[in-house]
């Protein structure tokens, strides 16, 4: 490992080889709107909203996945970037049908507020509203395709943390699915071990604990960071505080 | 202005009238309103015709059928600024969640299959407008020169939007403004 020296929006910042743009800008309290990002997973630069701009490159890259150089000279806000992330956004939304109004997820969504922070007030493209099932089976929660980003933090959260495996995606593009055992209705499903990682990760209201309604999902984010903190400490032979013993996933009744 | 008040309208296209009802929930901003504008048409003011030269005029519901359509360009031949007022007018919103469903079966699901009479039906009788295959935000249909979001929008968020028509007040870029829903 060795210290890097690079500049981000004019200041000079650090970091360390082998990290991002996104973990050192974050380090120096700059921000950068994400969506996909998970901390405690893997990384999967898919929904584009970490768009930054790096000196020498044409066209913007992900902070997320890009790795710091030396003297790197990086943008995290100029109007090309909003922009572009706004147009992200508006694809978003165009691409499933988001009907904030009606959604369990309502007022405490990241999609929500991520095109409320990147100044999104209406969708230029024509609204595509396609036909998706919603899988009510399994017997705590439910998965609604329609609010689904693909933004694959339930299958990251579920094959990297509980190791369940469950989730996968199926089919490509626009066409693309989350799926359950390889495409079996959730409730049905051999591996889910119904820990509801997935369902508290979940940005959007796609997945949600089973009777909430309007407004009514409050997702607990919190708790990934603090059962792998324990982990952690359990290699190294210290003792969990009482904060890491609180349950993982805290179910309303 | 000149001592002339500016000519303000509301119109109610697809919509649930949320909107106009937290509009009125202005309260006594409604009197400092009434002080610089004039109330030309609107669903709580009597006026059957839109009328001609209206400066401002906020649009709530989505464009659902051939009326809305109508309205709709009639606002925008007759209108200086129109804004879309709330969701439905923004994004089609609950006006637009029939969008997946083909408008005869939609029809025969709620009419024919539903419980009570079923109601009289011909192509050619034009008391029910015809439904439009989708239905769609108002900007996918007419320009529109604002955008106020919400479901519905609260007092102080069309406040804020008024003031910045109205008043030519700087419109503030506060994203709690701005949300969806």
């Amino acid at each position: 490992m060795s210290t890097i020296l690079l500049t981000i929006d004019d200041r000079k910042v650090h970091g360390e080889s082998g990290e991002t743009i996104l973990s050192v800008a974050r380090q120096h309290g700059i921000p950068i709107p994400t969506l996909c990002q998970l901390q405690g997973a893997s990384t999967f630069g898919g929904c584009r909203l970490c768009l930054v701009e790096v000196e020498g490159i044409a066209h913007p890259v992900s902070a997320c996945n890009t790795p710091i150089k030396a003297g790197q000279r990086v943008t995290t806000q100029s109007p090309a970037l909003r922009a572009d992330r706004q147009m992200v956004l508006e694809l978003l939304f165009a691409e499933r049908n988001h009907y904030c109004a009606v959604c369990v997820q309502n007022g405490d969504c990241e999609l929500q507020s991520a095109a409320a922070q990147a100044g999104m007030d209406h969708v230029r493209c024509p609204y595509l509203s396609p036909s998706l099932p919603v899988d009510a089976s399994h017997a705590q929660y439910v998965l609604d395709h329609n609010r689904c980003i693909l933004c694959m933090r339930c299958v990251r959260v579920c094959a990297e943390v509980e190791g369940a495996h469950t989730w996968q995606m199926a089919g490509r593009g626009i066409e693309a699915r989350l799926v359950a055992d390889n495409g079996v209705p959730w409730g049905e499903s051999t591996t889910c071990t119904s820990c509801g990682k997935c369902v508290h990760l979940c940005p959007t209201g796609a997945l949600y604990r089973k009777g909430a309604s309007v407004a009514e999902m409050q997702k607990k984010r919190g708790f990934l960071l603090r059962i792998l903190e324990g982990r952690e400490l359990g290699r190294t032979g210290e003792e969990p505080t009482d904060d890491f013993l609180v349950p993982t996933v805290e179910i309303r009744s | 202005m000149s001592g002339q008040k500016l000519r303000l309208a509301t119109a109610w296209l697809g919509g649930c009238s949320g909107c106009h009802m937290s509009f009125l929930d202005l309260d006594e901003r409604l009197v400092e309103l009434a002080e610089v504008a004039e109330l030309v048409y609107s669903p709580i003011a009597d006026v059957k015709e839109f009328p001609e030269a209206v400066d401002i005029t906020l649009v709530e519901g989505a464009v659902a059928n051939v009326d809305h359509l109508e309205l709709a360009q009639q606002i925008r031949e007759r209108s200086r600024i129109v804004a879309s007022f709330g969701d439905c007018a923004v994004t089609g919103n609950v006006t637009s969640l029939r969008n997946r469903i083909p408008v005869p079966d939609l029809l025969n699901q709620v009419y024919q299959g539903g419980p009570g009479a079923i109601p009289r039906q011909s192509p050619d009788d034009p008391i029910m407008p015809a439904l439009l295959p989708t239905v769609l935000p108002l900007h996918q249909v007419i320009e529109v020169d604002a955008f106020v979001p919400g479901c519905p929008p609260d007092p102080d968020r069309i406040w804020a939007a008024v003031r910045a028509l109205i008043f030519g007040e700087a419109a503030p870029h506060d994203p709690h403004l701005r949300t969806f829903g």
